[in-house]
């Protein structure tokens, strides 16, 4: 027994030896003094969990990019004073046992303060109770279903499902009405065609589009499901195309909802696709959307945002390339969420230890300050107050915003 | 009425896909008896391999179709070809007398083995890829019913293919060979065939057919990716079993039956196109209760 935990503690000192290695070559290269603060009292994790591989990876690679400036330049502005930290970034391939794994690898040790992620809704859901279970707050910069922080009755009965979840985007039952609105209203689209996934994310964002098409006058046609490896869309294309449609609405993301835009195309069903936050990606037009193709997003767009530039500026010169992707900006700012709760949590120079836990889940809810985004806050299901949202539209081959705003019923 | 036909021809679009797929697994089962569960991967890599070609072409080359896509064809069924080479060579060849199981299990690892291998080393293989265009464009349009022309190239090139393939089988001398190969190896060898040759010719033909269809893929649907391998192996593995393992002819059919039933079940049966993977088996589950050996199979013979 004596054997194991000096085994285990020489693998921890060792690991913390190479995060802390990593992390300061970081700090070099951004050709900063990073010596300047205080590490004294050691290293804490911020944990990261999203796709880094797969599909999506395009969407995980600038979550964790942009959690590692956010941690950088806390590191340089002393932001938690006595501690240096670090970003440990886990791959979740954009599945839920994947992330299970990845969150409880996270969840054992002792110095992971918060963890930020995840992309994917459903992946969100089997991580939620692993960190809950540790007391690990977790923001999400990406996870748009309501369920997740309101219970499955998030309209008649919404419930706070789990003290540790917060997130910086809005979600789905805001989303979806107002790309109905959009659609039915701004567009003229009177008749959608819906076709979905079958995950978390898109079954919810589809289901409330369809409640506020309805509403407004329009009429859904049909609705349709594809496999989210199926390649070869033209049964399912047929059949929509037969009910005559003036749109079609796609709950999923961007792998399959490119090709899906083409073969539409191809198959003389040449509407207009629109889509979720899940298909905002230059990867969609590269893989066959069209002119004309249009998807809401979180936030309003990143560069046109005054609060937004210093991040773009920061990543720009850390990175080389903006590739934050569609949620960088929210992982920036989830990121700083975290940081901002602990430096409050060890106010005072405490040293962290689990009993912090508790506190640290309280300050980074109560947490609010004015962030990439624009101004992050959460209420009291952990939802964020920033409810704005664009309508994004293919012009050009690039994704070009057409209306910000937020959704009034 | 003309939805019924534009799901008919879709079903045949995909058809023509599968067959070409599944043309590999009858004749190398038809051969040694081995599910080559790998071979689906080995329509992956000719995908890829026809897009590094691509990739690797001078940009005036890549401007013009008439040249860039032969190179295309070339290099992916080159590299499908080499794969299948090795992989008969070094994971098949040594377990030619072990007991069933064993190649089968390799095969499953093998498959596993090239997908990430591509992950890993191909740039950019962690996401989906998008293909060059340089198919023809552009639809045939018959009433309201729209064929792309990338689709019937698939189709013409599918049955074209086995027909020549079935011909070569039934007349050349090499054909003959395998025939009595897959009959009784023993026999044949003591009538002077060499079987490891004609073996690794049918890994080979398999592969060119794969390749093929690799190619196809790509111009078809505009982008790749690792998983189209096991997607499309599952599927042509199944219509191979329903036309009847080791049979070239039940293959085919065996494969448009399957698209067919896909687009036309989806259109048409309860559940909609949420439920088309269920028909394709509950077609297959009925066949087998009652011609267990598939469509065109002959019934599982007694080897001495």
């Amino acid at each position: 027994m004596r054997k194991h935990s000096v085994k285990s503690a020489a693998i921890v000192g060792a690991s913390l030896l190479v995060l802390a290695a990593c992390g300061s070559n970081k700090t070099e290269g951004g050709g900063t003094n990073g010596g300047s603060c205080d590490t004294s009292k050691g290293t804490l994790t911020v944990g990261v969990v999203a796709p880094l591989s797969g599909n999506l990876s395009a969407l995980g690679v600038g979550i964790k990019q942009s959690a590692e400036l956010a941690v950088d330049e806390a590191n340089k502005k002393c932001t938690v004073p006595g501690f240096k930290l670090t970003v440990s970034a886990q791959d979740d391939e954009a599945n839920p046992a994947k992330g299970a794994q990845a969150a409880t690898k996270l969840s054992t040790d002792p110095n992971v303060v918060g963890v930020v992620g995840t992309l994917n809704s459903s992946v969100a859901q089997t991580v939620q109770p692993i960190l809950r279970d540790k007391k690990i707050p977790m923001v999400s910069p990406a996870n748009t279903n309501p369920s997740l922080t309101r219970g499955n009755d998030f309209l008649t009965a919404p419930k706070r499902q789990f003290d540790n979840y917060f997130r910086v985007c809005t979600t789905d039952d805001l989303q979806g009405p107002y790309a109905a609105n959009y659609l039915v209203e701004k567009a003229g689209k009177k008749k959608i065609a819906i076709i979905t996934d079958g995950k978390t994310y898109g079954e919810g964002l589809a289901a409330e589009l369809s409640k506020q098409v309805t509403k407004k006058g329009g009429t859904i046609v049909g609705s349709e499901k594809v496999g989210e490896k199926d390649t070869d869309f033209s049964g399912v294309i047929a059949k929509i195309k037969a009910l005559g449609p003036e749109a079609v609405y796609y709950g999923g993301e961007y792998p399959v909802a490119g090709p899906l835009s083409k073969q539409m195309k191809d198959n003389g069903l040449d509407v207009p696709l629109m889509g979720g936050d899940g298909i905002f990606d230059p990867k969609f037009i590269e893989l066959g959307g069209k002119e004309g193709d249009l998807a809401t997003s979180v936030g309003a767009p990143t560069e046109s945002l005054a609060t937004a530039k210093a991040f773009v500026d920061a990543y720009k010169a850390k990175f080389g390339k903006e590739d934050y992707a569609a949620y960088g900006a929210f992982s920036y700012d989830a990121t700083n969420a975290i940081i901002g709760g602990l430096a409050k949590t060890l106010e005072g120079g405490a040293a962290w230890d689990e009993s912090k836990r508790d506190g640290m889940l309280t300050n980074v809810g109560a947490f609010s300050g004015s962030g990439a985004t624009g101004e992050i806050k959460f209420d009291q299901y952990g939802d964020s107050t920033n409810k704005v949202l664009t309508v994004y539209q293919v012009t050009s081959a690039k994704w070009k915003d057409v209306q910000t705003g937020t959704f009034t019923g | 009425m003309s939805v019924l036909f534009q799901q008919l021809a879709n079903g045949v679009i995909q058809g023509a896909l599968i067959a070409l797929i599944a043309l590999g697994y009858t004749m190398v089962y038809g051969i040694i008896q081995l599910i080559n569960f790998a071979h689906g991967e080995v329509f992956m890599v000719a995908s890829y391999g026809g897009l590094a070609t691509f990739t690797l072409l001078p940009d005036d080359l890549k401007k013009s179709p008439a040249v860039a896509l032969p190179l295309m064809f070339v290099g992916g069924i080159v590299v499908a070809v080499i794969v299948a080479v090795i992989m008969e060579r070094f994971a098949y060849r040594p377990l030619r007398n072990a007991p069933r199981l064993a190649p089968l299990i390799t095969a499953l690892g093998v498959s596993v083995f090239l997908q990430e291998a591509v992950r890993v080393f191909y740039p950019n293989a962690k996401s989906n890829l998008p293909y060059p265009k340089v198919f023809p464009e552009g639809n045939l349009t018959i009433g309201s019913v729209n064929i792309s022309w990338t689709g019937i190239l698939l189709v013409a090139l599918s049955v074209g293919l086995a027909v020549i393939l079935q011909t070569y089988i039934n007349r050349s001398r090499m054909g003959r060979a395998m025939r009595a190969t897959a009959q009784d190896p023993d026999t044949a060898k003591l009538m002077g065939v060499n079987p490891d040759r004609v073996i690794v010719l049918t890994f080979v033909i398999g592969a060119v057919l794969a390749g093929v269809a690799g190619i196809m893929f790509g111009g078809y649907l505009n982008n790749i990716n690792i998983d189209m391998g096991f997607q499309n192996g599952i599927f042509a593995f199944t219509a191979a079993v329903l036309g009847g393992v080791g049979s070239i002819r039940g293959a085919v059919i065996g494969a448009f039956i399957i698209g067919l039933i896909k687009t036309v079940a989806g259109q048409y049966m309860p559940g909609g196109t949420q439920y088309d993977y269920v028909w394709i088996f509950v077609v297959l589950i009925l066949v087998l209760v009652f011609r267990p050996q598939g469509l065109f199979g002959e019934p599982e013979r007694v080897r001495a």
